[in-house]
């Protein structure tokens, strides 16, 4: 077992399309660690240039203390769980497994017991025998873990392995991952795009924009404190509002409506509301016009505009509702961006004040 | 034997292959007859049980129409010179055509007793492996190194596979070229080592030549299918075994190798026919009007003792002894190998 770090990693691909630029992460022995971010953001890039499937183009990759820039695939003590499984076709499960560690000349009896520790952890005593085509899609995602738990590596690397599943086992497999891992002290880097399965399993999450890293934190952190309008947009769900606004004397002004203090210059900035900050009230706040209503069971999200921008509201309650709702936010919760580069304004930006409700 | 026989078939071939078919025609009785008639009529009025399959035919033998041409052209070609083989093979014909007196099993005998048989039925046998063989391996070779470089581009492919559309004689012919007494470029390569080569008059010399040209023709065919094969082993299963295996011979012995089992076993089966019967053009070229003892496999002896030997008698019963061979040997292959053959 050992850490992972990676320093200034870039990839370049023939025709000089640069899927990763700078890409500096330095991970603690048994940290999991989610790589998230739109499609083609270069997230597969990053982790398949840790496995060696692709070569590094600038930077340097350490697992434990070796760089690994230049070793086989196979010499890295790695092991990765792809997104369509990738199992062997023509062996069974066992020899799935098993395949690995006899390359590396591991004696039978090691073999066998760590194929039956796998097997049992992940409840696959009953398929070891069969070929692959003979498993559902969740018990294939299972051999494919049992293939990376028995070589007992350095670190997992996971491509969105669960991305083929539906959406019920999704879940649970997702929880199974993380017992694992936590039982395991493994240290795992792991791809999704989905930003529900990056919250729920990372350590720390890596936020990937364009082949760049947009913010390194914890969930929590990134979900109330994201770094760029970029983060914002990204993880949370529904996703923040983004709304163009102006500091105009101390005060942060939306369509002619303080919401709330800030010291800051005058000029556009940009708001950012989380849905679930925002409250209906009775009386002040900001006016929306309600556009539609999508009903969830345990919450609603009310579509509308103020003035001619779109706001989205996360609500519990189940009243009826007027063409107009008055809803307001607790100044705590704002969130401000530079307009121009969509970097995060420090909350030391924002005067502590009376909530603008 | 549906798979092994490909769409290259060709004259000499139909002759052989056709004998388990012969002993299917029908007994026609009355009873089946009025039986048959019957349920034909019944069919023809029925209405169909189920509508989405209904055909898009008015009548139900409009289909049957366009499959006749088909029909006709296996019968002409194949059931009836088959019953041909069969029947002449008991009888010895006159040489100047005035009649035929019946043997029975004679032909047989001659032909199995005969040394000359024997000797031609070895060398086949052998040609057939080492043909097969080389051009299977070169194949692979080939299409191994050739997936490294082109992962899916078209073009090479078909510069790569263009050598096939070159048909047997004209491989012949060519390979006659290289191999030429006088002005061939491989008798002079031969000659750097030291050895005159003779092709045409000395028997090991003539086998080389046949069996370079041979597998030379054959090596795109199987080049392609194998490109095809390695091409669709999935690149995760790939690159899983990359992360599983350092050594790429390792990589590929189990788990490129298994993968392309059932492509290595389609192409077993053509091989095996192709060294047996789609040679004889190329044998027909290197050896023909040669008066020496030259090397050559038994279908091309059945068609020199036949129409050069005028012996039909023993040339046919020959071809039979061939077609039984050819269809044991198919029976096994799908018995005992395509068992071991993992289809994805
Ligand atoms: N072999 C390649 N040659 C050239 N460009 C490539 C290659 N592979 C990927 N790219 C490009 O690199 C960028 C990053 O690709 P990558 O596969 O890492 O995206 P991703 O974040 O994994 O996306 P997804 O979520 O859709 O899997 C993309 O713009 C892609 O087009
Ligand atoms: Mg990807």
């Amino acid at each position: 077992m050992a850490g992972l770090s990676l320093q200034g990693v870039g990839k370049t691909y023939s025709g000089n399309v640069d899927a990763v630029t700078g890409v500096e992460i330095e991970i603690a022995d048994g940290e999991f660690i989610v790589l998230v971010g739109p499609s083609g953001c270069g997230k597969s890039t990053l982790l398949r240039m840790v496995a060696g499937l692709e070569t590094v183009t600038r930077g340097e990759i350490r697992i434990g203390d070796r760089v690994v820039n230049r070793l086989d695939p196979a010499d890295r003590d790695i092991a990765m769980v792809f997104q369509n499984y990738a199992l062997y076709p023509h062996m069974s499960v066992r020899d799935n497994m098993a395949y690995g560690l006899k390359n590396r000349g591991e004696s039978r009896a090691v073999i066998d017991e760590r194929v039956a520790e796998a097997a049992r952890m992940l409840e696959l005593g009953p398929y070891l025998d069969r070929k692959p085509r003979a498993l559902s899609g969740g018990q294939r995602q299972r051999v494919a873990m049992g293939r990376a738990i028995v070589r007992q590596p350095a670190a997992f690397l996971f491509d969105e392995p669960l991305s083929n599943l539906d959406a019920k086992l999704r879940v649970s497999m997702r929880g199974e991952i993380r017992r694992l891992q936590r039982r395991l002290g493994t240290t795992s880097l792991y791809v999704t795009h989905d930003q529900l399965e990056a919250m729920t399993l990372a350590d720390r999450l890596v936020v990937l924009n364009g082949g760049r890293v947009e913010q390194i934190g914890a969930p929590l952190e990134v979900y109330r404190s994201p770094a760029s309008t970029f983060v914002a947009g990204f993880i949370g769900s529904p996703a923040m509002n983004l709304l163009d606004a102006r500091v105009e004397g101390g005060r942060v002004v939306l369509e002619d409506q303080a919401i709330g203090g800030a010291e800051l210059p005058e000029g556009p900035v940009t708001l950012g509301l989380r849905p679930e900050d925002l409250r209906l009230v009775q009386a002040g706040g900001l006016a929306l016009r309600l556009d539609y209503v999508e009903e969830l069971g345990a919450q609603r999200i009310l579509h509308g505009f103020v003035g001619g921008q779109p706001l989205s509201v996360a609500e519990a309650g189940a009243a009826p509702l007027s063409d107009v709702v008055r809803v307001a936010v607790r100044e705590d919760r704002l969130h401000l961006f530079e307009t121009r580069s969509g970097h995060r304004i420090e909350r030391a930006g924002l005067a502590a004040m009376e909530p603008a409700e | 034997m549906t798979r092994g026989s490909g769409p290259r078939a060709r004259a000499p071939r139909c002759n052989q292959n056709s004998g388990t078919q012969v002993t299917d025609t029908p007994m026609t009785t009355l009873e089946t007859e009025r039986t048959l008639l019957a349920r034909l009529r019944a069919w023809y009025s029925a209405e169909d049980a189920n509508p989405t399959k209904r055909v898009q035919f008015d009548r139900p033998l409009t289909p049957w129409l366009f499959v006749l041409p088909q029909l006709a052209v296996v019968a002409i070609f194949f059931y009836w010179p088959s019953v041909q083989a069969v029947t002449s093979s008991f009888y010895i014909e006159d040489p100047f055509g005035f009649g035929s007196t019946f043997v029975g099993m004679e032909n047989y005998g001659d032909a199995v007793t005969s040394s000359q048989y024997r000797d031609t039925a070895l060398f086949t046998a052998f040609f057939c492996v080492v043909v097969t063989a080389l051009s299977l391996g070169l194949g692979l070779l080939l299409a191994v190194k050739a997936d490294k470089v082109i992962r899916g581009t078209e073009t090479y492919k078909t510069l790569l596979i263009s050598v096939y559309a070159i048909a047997p004689p004209v491989a012949g012919l060519m390979g006659m070229m290289f191999f030429d007494m006088h002005m061939g470029p491989i008798k002079d390569l031969f000659a750097l080592f030291g050895h005159d080569l003779r092709v045409g008059i000395d028997y090991w010399d003539t086998a080389i030549a046949l069996i370079t040209i041979s597998v030379w023709k054959q090596i795109p065919y199987n080049f392609i299918f194998f490109l095809s094969g390695l091409q669709s082993v999935p690149v995760p299963v790939r690159e899983a075994a990359l992360i599983d295996a350092r050594s790429g011979w390792r990589r590929f012995r189990d788990v490129i190798l298994p993968l392309l089992a059932p492509t290595a076993f389609f192409l077993l089966i053509i091989n095996i026919t192709y060294t047996m019967f789609d040679t004889f053009p190329i044998i027909d070229v290197i050896v023909k009007d040669k008066p020496a003892n030259n090397p050559m496999t038994l279908v091309y002896k059945v068609y020199l003792d036949g129409f050069k030997g005028n012996d039909i008698g023993g040339s046919s019963a020959q071809s039979v002894i061939l077609m039984v061979v050819v269809a044991a040997l198919t029976v096994l292959q799908f018995r005992f190998l395509e068992r071991r053959v993992h289809y994805g």
